[in-house]
């Protein structure tokens, strides 16, 4: 489902004298339907770097990076966006939205986006926020002045709104409690079942043990660490 | 699929000067594209050649018409593009007074539109001008009032109002949230999206302020000197910028 073939990636900064900075060299692996793989590495070895360029966030310089039939590297922008708002679901470690704009609505988005009718949006979107432990009289309130926490969960619902075929997940247990890790714990674990390929990223090293498949050392690939 | 807009190096000089160079792009149905870049850098230039209140000194800017399909609305007659301004295309201006007439009910703006197009039951207009204002959540007793007694938001608001009362495909924005405080750019911005997303609309949208296309814009192109320098996917473009001049543009803005 995803497949990554001699993907590098350099980062030019050039209002800082042109420094060409090697973040991710050759890197090759594939997810199946199914199946979950962890990136592993320390801090800045570049793992949520490489998950941005999967998302198309960060521009891939070689290599091809393929979810389904269509190779993020080469796409258009706009089959890219067709891309995330059908097959790719991406759960971002902060939560970006318009503000003012009610928590139900921010989560029901990604499915209103699809074409689902408001009021299944909406019912889906009250499922998963009742799921992860949102007071209900929080919905109709902006995320903005959440906690991290909550804000984090808001998010994590907004991700498994719609059942992605490929899904990123960089660190969704971070900032939760154990219940509510449990809920997305096994939110994960349904999401494998229906057969959603999954690249995530976890400190916790239990969760990691419970729902990855495979782990990814991502020093391996990262020039300046590994020499 | 066919682009709804495809603008093919389009230039615009004045004198000897630069007001854009060579730009070109396709823009699809449902896709809203923003154009950034510091002030003079060619973006507002470029927006009016392709909304046909420039004459370009070259270059194509194609739409597909629903009538006779692609067609270049440079070369078309003048009444084919009024036409066209009037029925399929937008146009929702920085200041709201450049796109309303102040001196008459906000309920008549929204109406003039409908009756440019050929409606003429009194009824109707008023029934479907209160409905527009009340989508850009405007009280229906606030109808027959002016623009001058609204607020800049307000106003601004009506002004959308009048624009997509006849179901338009494209519309041109030029800052729609300039000039207007936080909180009511928040609103609006909410209610953009929204409208962009149930009526399927194409929009293009110059601004210069980031938070704004990453919010509203699928696509991004940024100007410098007339010319773009970088075009790509918003948060591609806003998160790992390319260019020089973009790198520049993305580390300049002032973190709240």
């Amino acid at each position: 489902m995803i497949e990554l073939k001699n993907v590098s990636k350099t980062f030019t900064l050039h209002n800082q004298g042109s420094a060409v900075i090697e973040v991710i060299s050759d890197v090759s692996f594939h997810v199946a339907p199914g199946e979950c793989v962890a990136l592993t590495g320390a801090s800045g070895a570049g793992k949520s770097t490489l998950m941005r360029m999967v998302y198309g966030n960060y521009l891939t310089q070689f290599g091809s990076i393929r979810i389904g039939d269509l190779d993020i590297v080469q796409a258009e922008p706009r089959e890219i966006i067709a891309l995330r708002r059908e097959v790719l679901g991406y759960v971002s470690q902060f939560l970006r939205v318009v503000p003012r704009v009610p928590t139900l609505d921010v989560v029901a988005d990604p499915l209103r986006a699809l074409g689902v009718p408001a009021e299944n949006a909406q019912a889906r979107a009250e499922d998963l926020l009742a799921q992860l432990n949102i007071p209900q009289r929080l919905w109709s309130l902006s995320p903005t002045t959440f906690s991290g926490g909550e804000q984090q969960r808001v998010n994590i619902a907004r991700g498994f709104a719609h059942a992605y075929p490929a899904m990123l997940l960089d660190e969704p247990t971070a900032s939760l409690d154990a219940t509510n890790r449990e809920v997305v714990l096994s939110l994960i674990e349904g999401a494998k079942t229906r057969g959603a390929a999954i690249i995530g990223i976890f400190h916790d090293e239990a969760a990691r043990a419970r729902v990855c498949d495979r782990e990814i050392d991502v020093s391996a690939f990262t020039p300046e660490l590994a020499a | 699929m066919t682009p709804l807009l495809s603008v093919q190096g389009i230039t615009k000089r004045y004198g000897a000067h630069i007001g854009c160079a060579d730009v070109s792009f396709d823009l699809y149905p449902g896709e809203v594209m923003g154009i950034v870049g510091e002030s003079g850098s060619g973006k507002s230039t470029l927006l009016n050649c392709m909304a046909g209140h420039l004459a370009p000194d070259a270059g194509q800017v194609v739409f597909d018409t629903r009538a006779d399909g692609p067609k270049d609305t440079v070369t078309m007659s003048e009444p084919e593009r009024r036409m066209l301004g009037r029925t399929d295309w937008a146009f929702v201006h920085q200041h709201a007074r450049d796109g309303l007439r102040m001196g008459v009910s906000a309920g008549g703006n929204v109406g003039e539109r409908l009756m440019a197009v050929g409606e003429r039951h009194y009824g109707d207009i008023r029934g479907k001008a209160t409905d527009w204002l009340e989508r850009v959540e405007i009280d229906a007793d606030r109808v027959d009032d002016r623009p001058t007694t609204f607020s800049g938001g307000m106003q601004q608001r009506v002004q959308i109002a009048r624009n997509l009362v006849t179901g338009p495909r494209l519309v041109f924005m030029d800052e729609p949230t300039g000039g207007l405080d936080v909180s009511v750019q928040a609103r609006l911005l909410d209610l953009l999206r929204g409208l962009v997303r149930d009526m399927g609309l194409s929009a293009i949208i110059v601004t210069h302020d980031l938070a704004v296309v990453r919010l509203l814009a699928d696509r991004l192109m940024v100007m410098k000197s007339g010319r773009v320098v970088e075009a790509g996917l918003t948060d591609q473009v806003l998160d790992d910028p390319q260019h020089a001049y973009s790198q520049l543009l993305v580390s300049s803005v002032l973190q709240v």
